[in-house]
This record gives C-alpha cells, sequence and structure tokens, in this order.
C-alpha cells in the first residue's frame, strides 16, 4: 500500500544520497568505447551463443545478428534471369567468349568452406561455397602473356573491382553460384559472384556479368573512395 | 469519496490541481530525441535487415536519411541545451546524477519507496539513454568516416552500433508501456506533452518533490484510486 510506506519517513530527507548518475554515464561510455576495440571478439562469443538459437527458430533469416549484412550501391539489385543472362569474358585473351548459366555450370565444380570478413568488422564462419575456379573458367579464353589482371564487372551499376590473376590463383578463390547448398540468391549475387576469403568482402564482386583482363589493376569502386586495391584481410584498410 | 468538511487554507480544490514537472526546454529535447530515433531506428533497420534491404532498395537514399537525421538530431540537442532554460536543465541533471536510499530500494524492487521528481528507474534510463545517444553517435560517425577514410576502421564498430539498437528497442519498449499502457504510470505522459502533471498523482508517485499530503487520512483514499495496489 503506498501510504503504509510513505508515511513513517519523513519524506523530504534524502538519507544515504550519492551522485552516482555520473559516474553510471560515463561507466556505460567507457564500456561503448572498449566495445568499439573488441567488439569482433566480443560478437565472436556472443553469436556461438545466439546464433543457434537464431538458426533454430528461423530468426536468422530475419536478423543479421550472426551473419550476413546486405550492402548495395544501387537503387535496386539486379534480376537474374536465367535464359537471357550471358557472363563476357573479354580483354587481354585469344578467345573473347559468352557463357550461359548452363554453360558456366557444366565446368569442373569447385566446392569449399571458408570465412567471410567484411571491412566495416562482421565475420560469417563456416561459409559454404560451390562454384568455379578461375584457372578453369579462363581457360578457354586464353589469357594472353599481358594480362596480369582481372576486372569484375558487376550488374550493379557502377560496381566493379579488380583482383591480379596471380591473386585468383590462390587455392579458396573461385567464382561461386552456390552458397550453403543452395543456387545463389539474389541479395548475394545471383547468379555468381567473386569468392576470395582472404580479402575483404568488397573484393567479392557480387551480380558479376563481365570479366575483362587488363595488363594491371586499377581502382574499383571502393578504392575509388579510398580503401585498399589489395585487400587482405587484417592486413589493409587501417586493420594491422 | 470524502464529504467532510474543510476550511481555510486546507480546503480542496473540487477540480485537480496541476503542477509543472518539465518545461518547455525539457519536453522539446524528449521530442526531438524521441522522434530523431524512431527516423533512426526505421531507416536504421532497412540497412540492417535483409529482406527490408532488398524490399526496400534505395540503399545510398536510406544512408543519407539515416545520416543527416543524426547530424540534425545531434546539432538540436545542442542547440536546445545552449539556447533553451540552462538553469532548468541543471537542476534536472542534478536530480538525476544523485540517487539515495530511497532510490536504490526502489532499484531492488521496492516501487513504493517515496521518490522525488524523478523516480530512480527514470533516473537510469535518462542515464542509459544518455550515454547511449553518444555512443551511437561516436560508432556512426566511425562508420561513416570509415568509408572515407580506413584508418577510422575499428574492428568493433558496427557490433557496438547494432548492440545499441538491440538494447534500445527494449529500453524503448518498456518505456512506451509505462507512458502509453500502463494505467498507474502512463498520466506522466501529460507532463511529458503539457509539462504539468495532477498534483494528486504526483503524491502518489513522486512523494518528495512534491510532499506529503497535507491530509493523509482524507487524500489516502484519493491517491489509493490513482495508484492501485500492485501498480508495476
Amino acid at each position: 500500500m503506498v501510504e503504509r510506506e510513505h508515511l513513517p519517513e519523513s519524506p523530504r530527507e534524502n538519507v544515504g544520497a550519492r551522485r552516482l548518475g555520473r559516474a553510471g554515464f560515463l561507466g556505460v561510455v567507457g564500456a561503448g568505447v572498449a566495445t568499439l576495440f573488441f567488439g569482433s571478439e566480443i560478437s565472436r562469443v556472443t553469436s556461438a551463443v545466439t546464433k543457434p538459437f537464431a538458426d533454430a527458430t528461423g530468426l536468422s533469416r530475419l536478423v543479421p545478428s550472426s551473419g550476413w549484412r546486405i550492402y548495395t550501391v544501387a537503387d535496386t539489385m539486379p534480376v537474374f534471369d536465367r535464359a537471357s543472362w550471358r557472363l563476357r569474358i573479354d580483354g587481354l585473351v585469344a578467345h573473347p567468349l559468352e557463357l550461359s548459366y548452363d554453360q558456366l555450370l557444366a565446368l569442373p565444380k569447385a566446392e569449399q568452406v571458408s570465412t567471410f570478413h567484411c571491412v566495416t568488422g562482421w565475420i560469417v564462419d563456416g561459409v559454404h561455397w560451390g562454384g568455379v575456379r578461375f584457372a578453369d573458367l579462363l581457360a578457354a579464353a586464353g589469357p594472353l602473356p599481358g594480362a596480369h589482371a582481372a576486372h569484375f564487372v558487376s550488374a550493379e551499376v557502377p560496381y566493379d573491382d579488380y583482383l591480379a590473376l596471380s591473386s585468383l590463383k590462390l587455392p579458396d578463390v573461385m567464382l561461386a553460384y552456390e552458397m550453403d547448398g543452395q543456387p545463389l540468391v539474389q541479395e548475394h549475387g545471383a547468379p555468381v559472384r567473386v569468392v576470395i576469403p582472404d580479402m575483404y568482402g568488397y573484393k567479392n564482386v557480387k551480380w558479376v556479368e563481365r570479366i575483362t583482363l587488363v595488363a594491371q589493376q586499377s581502382a574499383g569502386y571502393w578504392e575509388k573512395l579510398g580503401y585498399d586495391v589489395d585487400a587482405w584481410v587484417g592486413g589493409s584498410n587501417g586493420y594491422t | 469519496m470524502a464529504t467532510r468538511e474543510l476550511t481555510g487554507a486546507e480546503a480542496r480544490p473540487s477540480r485537480p490541481r496541476f503542477i509543472e514537472r518539465f518545461t518547455f526546454t525539457e519536453r522539446l529535447m524528449h521530442w526531438v530525441h524521441a522522434s530523431a530515433f524512431f527516423v533512426l531506428l526505421a531507416s536504421g533497420l532497412i540497412l540492417y535487415i535483409p529482406s527490408f534491404a532488398s524490399a526496400v532498395g534505395r540503399r545510398p537514399l536510406v544512408k543519407d536519411i539515416h545520416f543527416l537525421t543524426a547530424v540534425s538530431w545531434a546539432g538540436a540537442m545542442v542547440l536546445i541545451a545552449l539556447l533553451g532554460n540552462r538553469r532548468a536543465l541543471a537542476r534536472t541533471i542534478r536530480e538525476i546524477d544523485v540517487f539515495d536510499r530511497d532510490d536504490r530500494r526502489f532499484l531492488a524492487g521496492r516501487v513504493h519507496a517515496p521518490q522525488g521528481r524523478f523516480n530512480a528507474g527514470q533516473k537510469v534510463n535518462v542515464i542509459i539513454t544518455a550515454a547511449f545517444a553518444v555512443l551511437f553517435f561516436v560508432s556512426g560517425m566511425l562508420l561513416w568516416l570509415s568509408e572515407r577514410n580506413t584508418s577510422f576502421h575499428l574492428g568493433g564498430t558496427l557490433y557496438l552500433h547494432d548492440a545499441l539498437m538491440y538494447l534500445s528497442v527494449i529500453i524503448v519498449t518498456g518505456h512506451l508501456y509505462l507512458a502509453l499502457i500502463n494505467r498507474s504510470t502512463r498520466h506522466a505522459l501529460r507532463g511529458m506533452t503539457l509539462g504539468s502533471v495532477s498534483e494528486e498523482w504526483a503524491r502518489a508517485h513522486h512523494v518528495k518533490w512534491v510532499g506529503a499530503p497535507s491530509q493523509p487520512a482524507g487524500d489516502g483514499a484519493d491517491a489509493l484510486e490513482m495508484a492501485p495496489a500492485g501498480e508495476r
């Protein structure tokens, strides 16, 4: 009851008054600032706890708390039409060519499980990719001796980026058309995207529709905004 | 209702009396903060949740809305603090800073412990909201800057921004419940819109602010009427 509790006290006395508010405010701000530096480690711990729950309840499809975020630069995402889609391979090659989706699937299939690192700090562990190694993809086109880099052009205009041909030869690099056992979905770059786990996500171009071999790398979409051309995870873009 | 005769200064007016709880400055700050929060939450969720992102598209535009709302919010809050009733703000901050024994009892679950103009839960809410506002702004600016200069990249910026969002949604949900739905506390909304609250309500909930009832025997019934047992 309200009154019974109030009355025995002399209500205007602030017994035991202490200025705790400022300390609380600074404590929360301090904890937050610490999170800026250790957030990746904390998120690995928390997502280990939340991911099974999110997966079991279907929340992980809705909330990217333990997984992917979708970044785009254009107003709409490209729409994949299997019948009309073609992948162009041109530039410094002996035989410029166009591959249909079915021709692409007919190439030798590679599979891998790798970790995806976004430059903004989120990480997805254990992504199962299926796709084509670049050696197999580029073989029919026949790269010329002067070709040292590939220019990946996305159907999401104006996104593009470059990779050195030496980087494409790394073991876990592919043009992926499957993710976690399913054909790549629209927000992950349907029908094909670059996967290069040793570099940050912005080098993993989505919605690839053209690969042009060139003499050397230059600045892609994010590099023109100041990002590193060689985006090694943990060794570029301000991370050490 | 008591029908006994009252005389002189003790006479109670027939209509409820209202006393000022918040100045215009405090209310303006509250509503600027609240409206910015919901615009930022909506635009932020479109950027954050994949199905929203693909349904809405136009990510560059949504990013601009999110960023410009944040900058305008921060500017408006600073302007209100500088140009508004600084004396009232200083008083409010002073009151929120101090936790006495009753406040600690309140936080320990004894919600009928006598409280001042702000109860201890409201004080904690303001403190967390203010700290979160600072952290939201800092982490958001770091995200914006790191798109332009990679030396602003910190491993936990995005994680902090997301975690603040989840925690804020929980806190705001509780805040909305107490302000809009919960019968005994929702009268407080009047204080945050019109500035004043009924004296009887204030006595029941914030007795150390308005003082003890002048006639406990007579007023008790009213106070109980407005604050039934088990009010929270």
